[in-house]
């Protein structure tokens, strides 16, 4: 069922390419608050990067890289630290998601906190969509075999 | 027969949606409720209350900051679901 075809074509140019396209998943992450880009799409990018390696490699790879449980991490971790900013708002005495108050734990003024949160919430924007499209990706891919299974097909 | 029944019912349900977007302000009319009240509060007042310069990431990060974050939350359900509907264990 799961073939070893290794293209080396493909192989060497998306090692070339990969590294680029997690930089630039980091830039759109990181310019978000002044131009066009943000979370959802730094991790859609980040996730395609990803993506890039299960089709040059192989799945066999992609499953020794790739571990369900770290995966799963990663998703409610996204949305732990989006809903944790929200709640330390809450918990100095502001309201939810109120990020200028985060300029009592941050050493910032007000403007500059308000821009430390939402960089966090951006972030966590950003971990959610990268581990639930690589999730959705190879859990389709693999038949729901990500982990197990591959192995007696051997 | 049950076919019939549900495809009148989607007849009805459409037409009834149709009707409804008879009531809409036009496209892009600038005398509609949205442009008059929501947007030129946002395009006023957002550099004052948020300190933010990019009106977009002013109104998802901050204006409906709740908004953003259940739709991470949705995300993030999508991915279970698939996960619980698609994985299999070791051994079937």
């Amino acid at each position: 069922m799961v073939r070893d075809i290794e293209d080396i074509v493909v192989s060497t140019l998306s090692r070339f390419l990969i590294p680029f396209m997690q930089v630039f998943s980091l830039y759109v992450f990181a310019h978000g608050h002044s131009s066009p880009g943000g979370g959802f799409q730094g991790g859609c990018i980040m996730a395609a990067a990803f993506i890039l390696i299960v089709i040059a490699y192989d799945l066999r790879e992609a499953k020794r890289r790739f571990k369900e449980k770290a995966l799963l991490i990663f998703c409610c971790l996204g949305v732990f630290i989006y809903v944790g900013t929200g709640f330390l708002c809450l918990l100095l005495g502001s309201n939810f998601l109120d990020y200028s108050i985060l300029s009592k734990v941050l050493p910032a003024d007000p403007v500059k906190a308000r821009y430390y949160g939402m960089a966090m919430i951006e972030l966590g924007v950003q971990i959610t969509v990268m581990a639930i499209m690589l999730s959705i990706f190879l859990d389709l891919v693999t038949k729901g075999e990500h982990e197990g299974a591959l192995e007696e097909d051997v | 027969m049950k076919k019939v029944l549900a495809f009148i019912a989607i007849i009805i349900t459409g037409a009834l949606l149709v009707y409804g977007v008879e009531d809409f302000p036009k496209w892009a009319d600038p005398n509609q409720p949205a442009s008059l009240h929501v947007s030129p509060r946002y395009i006023e007042h957002a550099l004052d209350e948020t300190a933010v310069p990019n009106l977009v990431t002013a109104i998802l990060a901050d204006y409906r900051g709740f908004d953003t974050m259940f739709e991470t939350a949705v995300i993030f359900t999508a991915g279970i679901v698939v996960m619980m509907l698609l994985r299999r264990p070791r051994k079937w």
